[in-house]
């Protein structure tokens, strides 16, 4: 159908046959004045604030739900459309509290501001007005729903975006009531959202909530730093100091929505264990000094280290979060001295498939007309929240999801194949669809345009090479569009700055660097690093935050700065180079890690080293970036031969435990446990439990070589046969090795 | 996952299987009107937050939009009742007809108030909206029943006709 001609205030408009009034009025600049119509949500068109006069209608139509036809005239603020705005707008206030000067959205409130623009300043209604009792939602929205307009954006957030219907409006008339009616704390992993949806303060933030007000922000452009999508954000600080995060638009990404993780994790940027000073280790002691002391005295412990055990017992490890210039810097630093054991992928233990597997390009835009979709070891609305919002709309559009996964996890659409299996069966299950033998191949030889997801469990399996090698068969097999969702923001940013080793990294060396590397919580084999670290001779460590470990063992201690402190990039999965600039003051004398690297580099005497700026450094990665890999797709025909009969471990990372900002986040620690339940506990089906005569709550000792833990059995109908369910990243299960790999469970007597 | 067994009585899985299929399968959902009927038939009369969720549950429906459902219809009890659930409607045509003599007689017959149920659990009183019998106003519901042109005296009869 072709474009139609309207007129709206007098100019003329071209529209879309199907479209809204209020999207062409939007799409020229004319306001017309709403509280439920939001452009990523379904009509609903209960609030009637954006009444207009339509040429030859009796009566003021809403403009969100008027579809346009050829000729229209329409009549924003004619005496009319006024009149019944107006009208409307006392009609909203009747039994609305009127508490602004203490209400947290007072400033930035949808309702205030209509108020002021189309209201009046009296109303005919006197009489005694209606109070909601709140509800107790959790740690992260408060709640005031005397406020509330019932305007349902909230509720239909749940049911469109979200993929999880927690909101609902009870009871009618003046009665009805925004509530999740028995007492429930909200459990999306993108509930956030409807803090910015509501145009009322019936829903604001917990954790903000009464700190600051809107006038009194500083709003500033960022990166969001906890998963491969990169959503963008602004942050609001005041004198210099971050206060709240919310989602900025950006079509191809996050849309409007972000991530509860990407909101909430500022809390943990301002936690006490901030490093403010540098700090060397004297006589077993650490203590804190000078930036100019701590740089001589990692010179001197790290020339004594190399030179006594030669440049191969140097080893690097960072943080996939850190930015493209830290990675680019760090891994510089190391192969000018003459190590090239550098590695990012701290959870991962397997690169049999070479060292050539790079994540790949992939655009959230490929799942828009997916008819089929394949999460591979995936937990997709845990790791990457945003991509989960994207599947669930293609799911909505009537794509079929399907998955292998070692855990039955609870996704927020329905599976409509799925295999469940241990670890040890992980190979063998993705040979099967690779072979076209079972009714996941049915569904997937049936489909026009596939995509596969890569997630977390995949590529921290102990046999990840394989996977990903039959990942791409399949891809390959099927025309799929294969994603590899990595862990933390910058993954591919490490890739390209060259931050992996070319050859497996050793187990042990002498001396260490570590750049935002909590030893017991980021790495895949928590144990086995920290056991390393404890017997190196020299440890430096760029470190954001204290960690117990690292207290232990670094020699020296450099405070370094979290993204929102410092310019950087982040590449996302879709290849976007996302700079940014610090928006907040740095904590104490932490510097901007690439600052430290680069007067280090100095210190060491080492040249090409002399940047002005992190955009210097972001140029000549640019220049030298590493041409994509090409994959090279090996054959596979052996079953790795794995031991059926041993149990094995999965591993998953928490939702809020995954880097060391989230893991200080107050707000998101306090929801952690409703969530997924207890973490500290090793859980299994009902059959393994009979099988190893065990009672749920019973204290066991779960064991991986020499490493052993007790805890809790708890029993979990989402783990399959063979397997237990032990998290990794926390405190519980910090002395544990692998995420993936076998795993002894022994009763205590 | 494991297959879910519903907690709803046989009985009533069946007939609310057989109510369902007038629907399209994947459109079950709408069969929740009926199915709650049928639930609070067989709990003498009211629904619990249980049998809710075991309808949801059911019907493959998000527990909230049941709740939704059984709330916004005076038609379901959230609390135990009488043995006859008295409606009287107070709405504009019955309330210009003094539908208020009748709720206030019938409150002085029983000695409840409305949203109340005598202490033998025999009457619960309500006042509801419009039951669409405007022409012969004022009137009232009880169970299945419409009454209407009511008066006090008429009420009484009513009332003492009543097990
Ligand atoms: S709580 Fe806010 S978003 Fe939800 S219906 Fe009420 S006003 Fe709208
Ligand atoms: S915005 Fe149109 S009716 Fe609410
Ligand atoms: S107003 Fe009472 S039946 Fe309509």
């Amino acid at each position: 159908m072709s474009d139609i001609e309207i007129e709206i205030d007098g100019q003329t408009c071209t529209a879309a046959p199907n479209q809204m009034v209020i999207q062409v009025a939007d799409a020229v600049g004319i306001y017309i004045p709403r509280f439920c119509y939001h452009k990523h949500l379904s009509v609903a068109a209960n609030c009637r604030m954006c009444l207009v006069e339509v040429e030859k209608a009796p009566k003021p139509m809403p403009a969100c739900a008027t579809p346009v036809a050829a000729g229209m005239k329409v009549f924003t603020r004619s005496a009319k459309a006024l009149a019944a705005q107006r009208a409307v707008m006392e009609f909203l206030l009747i039994n609305h509290p009127l508490d602004c000067p203490i209400c947290d959205q007072g400033g930035e409130c949808e309702l205030q501001d209509l108020s002021l623009g189309y209201g009046k300043a009296d109303s005919y209604y006197c009489e005694g007005k209606r109070s909601v009792k709140d509800e107790d939602i959790g740690p992260l929205i408060a709640t005031d729903m005397t406020r509330c307009i019932q305007c349902t954006r909230c509720v239909r957030f749940g049911t469109e975006i979200a993929g999880i219907r927690e909101l609902g409006a009870t009871d009618r008339g003046e009665n009805m009531e925004i509530t999740t009616y028995i007492k429930h704390t909200i459990q999306s992993e993108v509930s956030g959202n409807i803090i910015d949806l509501c145009p009322v303060g019936a829903l604001t933030s917990k954790p903000y909530r009464f700190t600051a007000r809107a006038w009194e922000l500083v709003q500033s452009a960022t990166i969001a730093a906890h998963d491969c999508i990169g959503s963008h954000l602004y942050a609001h600080t005041r004198d210099g100091k971050v206060m709240r995060v919310v989602p900025r638009e950006n079509t191809a990404l996050n849309e409007t929505w972000i991530s509860d993780r990407d909101r909430f994790s500022y809390e943990g940027l301002y936690h006490e264990d901030r490093v403010q000073k540098p700090m060397i280790r004297e006589n077993g002691k650490l203590k804190e000094v000078s930036w100019q002391d701590a740089f001589a005295f990692a010179l001197q412990g790290l020339q004594r280290t190399l030179n006594r055990s030669g440049v191969a017992e140097l080893a690097g490890l960072i943080s996939p979060s850190a930015t493209l210039e830290e990675l680019y810097l760090f891994q510089k630093l190391l192969r000018s001295v003459g190590s090239t054991n550098v590695e990012h992928r701290l959870r991962q233990s397997d690169f049999s498939d070479a060292m050539s597997v790079a994540p790949l390009v992939f655009s959230l835009n490929e799942f828009s007309d997916a008819d089929v979709i394949l999460l591979i070891g995936s937990q997709i609305h845990k790791e990457q929240p945003i991509a989960g919002v994207h599947v669930q709309k293609a799911f909505k559009r009537g794509a079929k999801i399907i998955a292998v996964n070692m855990l039955d996890y609870d996704f927020h659409f329905s599976l409509t194949e799925k295999m469940i299996v241990a670890p040890q069966a992980f190979v063998s299950a993705l040979m099967e669809i690779n072979e076209g033998k079972n009714a996941m191949a049915a569904v997937l030889s049936s489909a026009k345009k596939v995509c596969i997801v890569l997630g977390a469990a995949a590529q921290n399996h102990m046999q990840a090479g394989l996977v990903r090698t039959l990942a791409e068969q399949i891809a390959k097999k099927y025309n799929a569009a294969l994603g590899i969702f990595t862990e933390g923001a910058n993954a591919m940013g490490a890739w390209i700055a060259g931050a992996v080793p070319e050859k497996q990294m050793p187990t042990s060396a002498k001396a260490y660097l570590l750049l935002n590397v909590e030893p017991d919580k980021d790495c895949g084999n928590p144990a086995a690093t920290v056991h390393a670290l404890r017997a190196a001779e020299f440890v430096v460590s760029f470190s954001i935050f204290h960690n117990p470990i690292l207290q232990a063992c670094a020699h020296v201690i450099f405070p370094i700065v979290p993204f929102t402190e410092t310019s950087g990039t982040f590449v996302n999965m879709a290849g976007d180079w996302q700079s940014f600039t610090g928006v907040a003051n740095a904590v104490g004398e932490a510097r901007p890690a690439w600052k430290v690297l680069r007067v280090l580099a100095n210190y060491l005497q080492l040249s090409g080293f002399d940047y002005e700026s992190s955009e210097e450094v972001r140029r000549e990665v640019k220049e030298k970036s590493l041409a994509r890999v090409p994959v090279v797709v090996k054959e596979v025909n052996v079953v790795a031969d794995i031991p059926k009969n041993k149990i094995y471990r999965v591993g998953d990372i928490p939702i809020y435990e995954v880097d060391s900002i989230v893991r200080r986040a107050k707000a998101l620690q306090a929801i952690q446990p409703v969530m997924e339940g207890e973490l500290a506990a090793v859980r299994m089906s009902t059959e393994m439990l009979t099988q190893l005569q065990l009672r749920e709550g019973m204290e066991v000792r779960v064991k991986q070589g020499e490493h052993s833990v007790r805890l809790p059995v708890k029993l979990d109908t989402h783990v399959p046969g063979g397997a237990v369910f032990v998290p990794g990243g926390i405190e519980a299960t910090k002395e544990l090795g692998n995420l993936f790999g076998e795993i002894e469970i022994e009763g205590i007597d | 996952m494991t297959e879910k067994k519903s907690s709803l009585p046989e009985n009533i899985q069946r007939k609310i299987d057989q109510w369902v299929t007038r629907y399209p399968t994947e459109q079950k959902r709408s069969g929740v009107l009926q199915a709650l009927m049928f639930v609070q038939e067989h709990n003498g009369g009211y629904l619990t937050e249980a049998l809710m969720d075991a309808v949801a549950d059911y019907l493959e429906m998000p527990r909230i939009a049941v709740y939704e459902v059984a709330t916004f219809y005076s038609l379901y009890h959230l609390k135990p009742v009488g043995r006859h659930v008295i409606d009287v409607c107070t709405n504009i045509s019955c309330m210009l007809r003094d539908s208020q003599c009748i709720v206030d007689h019938i409150k002085k017959r029983l000695h409840i108030n409305a949203n109340e149920t005598t202490t033998d659990g025999k009457f619960t009183l309500r006042e509801v909206e419009c039951l669409a019998a405007c022409a012969a106003a004022p009137m009232m519901q009880i169970g299945k029943k419409y009454y209407e042109n009511l008066t006090p005296e008429k009420v009484d009869t009513i009332l003492d006709g009543l097990e």
